[in-house]
Parts: structure tokens; sequence; C-alpha cells
């Protein structure tokens, strides 16, 4: 009975140590990507089997599968294709997440296709990624898709790059193939602008170099790609970047709470830190940080908090609280590089929906600066983007976005365009360049709501309707019903007997123009702001 | 001093190394609030187990102070364990949650169960069509899952919000790409989403943060003896008539369950592990997935696409 006892304090013992040890451990992502053939399927299997992340059943499945009867045949390529779809074309068409863990890290694997007509899926998995694997075939060296990948892993700002030269056993592990290749790569991640960069000789099918170092390339002295990953510093965590709180959702339980909700995007909040209220610019102190687990001292990104401010301010969902000294530009005007992701092409003037952080605003993309191609990685004269296209807009959003350059912050400077038709996810859009801030770019502004008394409306709806204006006259009261209209692309023409009391009371600007009809079809062809006649 | 079974970690917040769970916790969150605040109905799918218990805490998290916006739908096969339906209903009224329960009645009135239709018409009945038929009666426009991304291997591509059509079902081709954390909340009258805020989340990550936060879950987690039919490999657990031994099958067997489905198709495993470190340890020393005792999963190669595409989480 004692020596029973102590054998099993021994184990708790032992089980605590491990769990101490798995809460020290930290998160590194990253994605994979490589041409058809490159084996990155079978690069995967192999780092899970070999670092012991693969159940038994899961591996007596694929070797079944595999339809080999010799117990050895493993095909580790079936360990991470999925669906019954790309077992059938033998390629994997979505991306696939992985995970697996050892002593030192959790690691989570965004497996991205390498089929051409997949790019978006490689800029999906790239999105959230620390680091990127590119896989290079060692026998036919860096191909259109290697550059594609480097090109949108440097687009994305994923901070380390690692080219893993596979199949080094087809080409007798030569030392001259992988130099040269890993030149290659060195070359054109310095001209795509990769800052962090290791090439790693390896043959996925072995397992050399994937987990254990191996002697068959006694001249190869760096670590294997495993040692690589567990040891290569995550430099994505922001908590020294100026303060960023996206607004999510206001907590109210009760009339003595006004809380507000969000992921802090970047830096780190105090209790006593001045901060700025977005869009409105009012400036106040954080109270206290409100968490299920108690209130804490400090919070920095990416943990997910409520705050309570000293001022009643007016926030809501989409607002961003933000550093008072270090805010972001509040910006509806701005430059930016987009890879598109449906199979409609990117159309110049279409209402798009834009959504940044937790805010989603009307959009127009106004320009196409260039596309890049691919190929040569330099810039061409285009109107659209097809699917896969990557290239640089200019976006104009009806209502201000709270941007930092993606360069400086990936979650405050990102973006998804919705198709407001189809509701499809159609564009990924980093922020390069604030154009213009809300406060200056109120002017340029077309106006889109008229308020006319009666003879007025009638006059002027006439007037658009020979000029081929699309108008819509209302005795409707309700600003949603305006602004539909006005996302319909239709003049709202709104008839009221007492201009004056519905100006007052529903708009806070004064009247603009003479009351003729002229001055307004000036102002709604010519010049800015909202017209309230 | 070793021998105290459960030692008070708190979760790291060292500022240089988030923890790992630290992380996921946050995206978690981050999910939760989204949603609660772009839809205008949501619910949240509350299976019982242990990934269900791990997202109510996390629900709590995500809104506190305030309460849970948001009501638990239960799709009670009729075939639950009874330990799953007491935990269910003593949880949910200590926490105060709203909960809805919903059963395929017509089904199990005509006597529906996996042994007279098999286990993959058994779950199409009891399982999808009574979630399709509740999602639409109540008219929730998004629905959280408990589901992760390291089950299964076609689980392995969804997505955090996954888009189903105006029938509840799911076109792998058709899934919108998702970027960074910007989630397209954006659905057409009779269509909805699937929520999954614990898809990065490993089987071990659930247990490590049940162990962490103590969480309540259901005692068939924790071995004790329990009588059982024994057939093979398999420990089968006796709760329905319509389950029954060949002479000698049945003993009492210490074991437990890995995880809880409807007792006939939820095969137990011989443990030792009583206590939530015993559970964790056993778990890494296993060979084999949590799925593996899943009767349901190997009818067919690619059985749980298949179940996906009709409508099932």
């Amino acid at each position: 009975m004692p020596l029973t006892q102590t054998l099993e304090e021994q184990a708790t013992f032992e089980i605590e140590e491990f769990l101490a040890a798995e809460q020290a451990k930290d998160l590194l992502r990253f994605s994979t990507a490589g041409s058809v053939d490159d084996g990155k399927s079978t690069l995967i299997g192999r780092l899970l089997y070999d670092s012991r992340n693969v159940y038994e059943d899961h591996v007596r499945a694929v070797t079944r599968s595999g339809g080999g009867s010799a117990a050895s045949s493993i095909d580790f390529a079936l360990l991470t294709d999925g669906l019954r779809a790309e077992r059938e074309q033998g390629i994997t068409i979505d991306v696939a997440y992985r995970f697996f863990s050892t002593a030192r890290r959790k690691f989570i694997i965004a497996d991205t296709p390498g089929h051409e007509q997949y790019t978006r899926n490689m800029a999906t998995g790239a999105s959230t990624a620390d680091l990127a694997i590119i896989l290079v075939d060692a026998r036919k060296g860096l191909l259109t898709q290697s550059r594609r990948h480097a090109y949108i892993a440097a687009l994305l700002g994923i901070p380390h790059v690692v080219a893993a030269i596979n199949k080094m056993d087809l080409v007798d592990y030569s030392e001259e193939v992988f130099t040269r290749l890993s030149s290659d790569f060195h070359e054109l991640a310095e001209r795509v602008g990769l800052k962090s960069v290791e090439a790693i000789p390896i043959s996925a099918l072995e397992g050399d170099n994937v987990v254990h170092r191996n002697e068959r390339m006694p001249w190869y002295v760096g670590p294997s790609l495993l040692e690589y990953l567990e040891n290569v510093e995550v430099i994505c965590r922001n908590d020294d970047a100026p303060f960023r709180l996206p607004v999510q959702r206001v907590i109210r339980p009760h009339q003595n709470f006004r809380g507000f909700a969000g992921q802090i995007a970047a830096g780190t909040v105090r209790p006593g830190d001045r901060i700025v209220a977005l869009p409105s610019g009012r400036t106040s102190r954080v109270e206290r940080i409100v968490t299920f687990d108690g209130e804490l001292e400090s919070a920095s990104a990416p943990l997910s908090v409520t705050v309570t401010l000293e001022d009643k301010l007016d926030i809501s969902r989409g607002d961003l609280i933000a550093s008072a000294d270090e805010p972001p530009a509040v910006a509806n005007h701005f430059a930016a590089s987009v890879v598109w992701l449906h199979e409609q092409p990117l159309t110049l003037g279409r209402r798009y929906l834009l959504k940044h952080a937790s805010h989603i605003v009307p959009a127009r993309v106004q320009a196409v600066r260039h596309r890049v191609d691919i190929e040569t990685i330099e810039p061409r004269d285009a109107h659209s983007l097809e699917l896969n296209g990557i290239g640089e807009i200019e976006v104009e959003t009806d209502l201000p976005i709270l941007a930092d350059l993606y360069g400086e912050n990936r979650t405050t400077g990102s973006f998804i365009l919705i198709d407001a038709a189809t509701n499809a996810t159609v564009g990924a859009g980093m922020v390069r360049e604030v154009l213009t801030t809300a406060i200056e770019h109120k002017a340029e502004r077309r106006p889109r709501v008229v308020l006319a008394g009666r003879e007025l409306a009638a006059e002027l709806e006439e007037r658009l309707l020979e000029l081929g204006h699309p108008v819509v006259r209302t005795r409707v009261l309700e600003r949603s019903v305006w602004r539909a209209l006005d996302e319909a692309g239709v003049v709202a023409l709104v008839e009221s007997d007492d201009v004056a009391q519905v100006l007052s009371s529903e708009f806070e600007t004064e009247p603009v123009g003479d009351g003729s009809v002229d001055s307004v079809l000036d102002a709604l062809r010519l010049s800015g702001g909202k017209e309230w006649v | 001093m070793a021998s105290s079974a459960v030692v008070d970690v708190p979760i790291s917040t060292d500022r240089q190394r988030l923890s790992h769970l630290k992380q996921l916790e946050a995206e978690s969150i981050h999910i939760f609030r989204e949603v609660a605040s772009e839809f205008e109905k949501p619910v949240m799918l509350y299976s019982i187990g242990k990934d269900s218990s791990v997202m109510l805490r996390l629900a709590q998290k995500a809104f506190y102070p305030a309460p849970i916006p948001f009501p638990l739908l239960h799709v009670d096969t009729g075939y639950k364990f009874r330990e799953m339906l007491e935990f269910r209903d003593n949880y949910t009224r200590e926490l105060g949650l709203d909960l809805l329960v919903w059963r395929n009645e017509a089904a199990l009135a005509e006597g529906a169960n996996p042994v007279k239709l098999g286990t993959q018409r058994c779950c199409g009945l009891l399982k999808t069509q009574a979630l399709l038929d509740a999602l639409r009666h109540y008219g929730f426009d998004a629905a959280f899952g408990g589901a992760r991304r390291d089950e299964e291997k076609s689980r392995a591509k969804e997505r955090i919000y996954s888009f189903r059509d105006k029938a509840g079902q799911w076109d792998p081709k058709a899934q919108r790409p998702e970027l960074w954390n910007l989630y397209n909340s954006r659905v057409g009258p009779g269509e909805s989403i699937r929520v999954f805020p614990l898809s990065n989340w490993t089987e071990l990550d659930i247990w490590h943060y049940i162990h962490l936060e103590r969480i309540p879950i259901v005692p068939l987690y924790f071995a004790k003896e329990r009588r059982m039919l024994v057939r093979g490999d398999s420990l089968i657990p006796i709760e329905q008539s319509f389950v029954q031994g060949l002479p000698g099958e049945e003993q009492m067997v210490k074991c437990r369950l890995r995880s809880l489905g409807c007792s006939p198709c939820t095969g137990a495993i011989r443990s030792d592990a009583d206590t939530l470190p015993k559970i964790i340890a056993e778990l890494v020393s296993f060979r084999s997935s949590e799925r593996a005792n899943r009767i349901i999963d190997h009818d067919q190669d690619g059985s749980m696409e298949i179940k996906k595409r009709e409508g099932y989480f």
C-alpha cells in the first residue's frame, strides 16, 4: 500500500512537471507552400510522424489506403490530404490546418495548396503566419510558384521565410546543387523584400534534415528544419507598438457599467493611460481593465479584454480606442495592396463592403495603380484584377476607417472586400499609404440626400430624370431608407413641408445654395458636401 | 507536497512569451464577440461534452460581466447517457443559462435507433435532421459548434465561419477565404453560418484548459468501475434495452469515455484515469485519436465529410 502510493505520487509529480512545461510553450504559426509535386504533403506527414504527433489509427488508415501490403509503405502525403475530391485529383485543393507540438513549442501549420489557381488560399494561410516554408524541388530549382510564394510571403509581411530544398536524395545529396539553389533563393528574397530567410537541404521522403540531422549531407552544418522552427524568434507580438483596441462590443450589464470589449491589436494598456476614442477624437483615461478572471494591471496584444473609461464617451462597435499620443489615421481614401480572391474580377466604381477590424463600411475602388506580373515581379498597367491577381489599388470608403499602415500593424492595417450583391469575400487588402484623412476629405464628398420643399422637389425630380440621373422622391423621414437609396446609387430626394424643422432635427448642417434648381444641380454634380437645400 | 493532485497555476501572462493557451483563449473570445455583434440570432450548440464545457467558459469570459447574450441548444437524440442529461440540467441551471432542447420526436416515435437503422441513417435522422429542424424552427442565423480542426481530416479544412446554404449544407469548394481575423458575416435570407471558436485547439489544449480553469465536466470522463458489454476490444455501455450482450459479455470494467456521444455508439476505454492530471497523462501516452472509439466514423471512408455535406457539424 505505501509503495503504491509512492508510485502514484511519483506519477502525479511527473504530470505536474509536464503540465508546467506545457504551459510555458509558446505558439508558432507557419504556412507551407509548394508546387504540385514538390512533396509538401509528404514533408508535413514526415514532420508529424517523426516528431511523434501522429496517432496509430491514422497511420493504419493511410497504410491501407496506400494499397501496399508491406507494413512499411506509409504514404506520408495521405496523412494530410483530407477531402475526397483531392484524393481523386491527387492534389490539395484547400487550406488545411495541422497541429503538432514539441517539447518547446506548439505549432499550427496552414498547409496551403500549390496549384496555381488556388493562390488565394496561399494568401489566406500566410495572413496569420509567423513563418513560411517554401518547398523547392532540388531537381527543378525555383519555379514560378516559388517566386509567387516568396512574393506573397513578403506582401503579407511574414516575418521569417525558409526555403526547404527538397528531394536532395534525387540529386545525390549534392552540395553544389544546394549552394546554387540557396543563392538563387537569397537573390529572390532580396528582390521581393524578405528580411529573415534560411535555406535548408532536406529529403522529406527519406526524412533527412526534417526532424533529425542526417550524415548523408555532412557538408551541411545548419539546423534541421524542426530545430529551426523550434528556435526561431516569434516577433509578431507588437506589445511595444502604440495601443490599439478595436471595439467589438459595448458591454452593458446594468446602468453602472459600460465596458468596451475587444482584442488588443497592438501595444499595452494600463489603468490611467490617456486614450483617444476614434473617430470622435474625444480623449479620456483608462479606468479599469476588466476580465472574467479579475482586473488586470496591464494587458498587451493579443489579449481579449474589456476596458472602462474615466469619462462617459459615446463609443460603439467599429470605433477604436488608441493611445492618445500616437493615434492611427482616420482615413477614407488610401492606397492598398490587394490580392483578388474571386472569379468575378475587380470592378472600378462597384460598391463593395470593406471590413476593417470590427467595422464594415461601404467602399469603392477608385483606381488600379498597377498589377504585379508574378513571373517578373514587375508592375504592369491594369484597370482590373482577375482571380489570384495581385496589385495596388486606391480605395475610397463612405465612412472613415481607423487604419495603420500594414507594415506597422498587420491587424489594423488589413481589410477584406466583400461584394455587396453576392456577399462573397472578393479581396484581401493591406493599407500602404493614407491619401486623405476624413477631415480634409469631407469637402470632396459627393452629395447623397437632397432635402427640399414640395415645389422644388418636383422640379428637381423632373430635371434629374431629364439628365438621366436616377432619383427617388420620398416623404419618408427615415435615415435607413435614404442610406438604402444612396447605396443603390440613387439620389434620395426627400420632400418635406417644413424643411427648416427637418433640417434642424435630422441634420447638423446649414442649407447650401440659393434654393434654385440650378444651384442644387450645381452642387450635385460639381462641388462637395452633403446637400440639404 | 508532491502528492497534491491539483496545483493552482495561473495561465502565464508573460509579455514576451504569451502562452499558447492564452493566445487561443483570446482568439476564441474575439470570435464569440464578433458573432454575437454581427448576427441577429446566434445560438450555441451545446453537446454536454468537454469541448462544449470549454466553449461555455469562453463565452462567459467574452461577455463578462454581462450574461451570455444567446441561448444554448442541445440536440437530444434520445440516446444520450443519463449522466450527461443530469449534468446538462444542473450546470445550465446553476449558471442561469437559457437552454433549448430539441428532439426529432417523429423519428423517435417510429422507433429510430442505430441497431434498427444503422449508424449512418440513425445519425442522419436524430442528429443532422433534428439540428436542421431546430435551426429552422427558431430562425437562428449563426450556430456555435465545438468542433476542432485536429479531430478529423475533413475538419482540418473547415473555416472558423463555415458557410451553409439554405438547406444547411456545406460545400467544401464554396467556402469563403478567411484572412487575418477578419470574418465575413454577410449571409442572405435563409442562409446561415456555423462558427467554430475552438478550431485551433487540440484535444490536449482542451484538457489542459479544463484543468487550469477547473471547468466542470460530465463524470463519465473519469475512470470508475462500470457495467459494460465486453466484445473484442470494444467496451459497449449498457444504457438502452436494445443493446444486449451475449452470455458472459456483461462485466464490471474500470473504464471511462474519451468523447461523449450516444450511448449505443460510443465505446469506453479501459482506464485508471480518475483525475484530470491522470487523464492528461493518459492522453499523452495514447497512440490513437479520440474519434477512434466512435463507431460511426468508420462505417465508410470519408464518412465525416459526407455527414458534413449533409448538414452535420
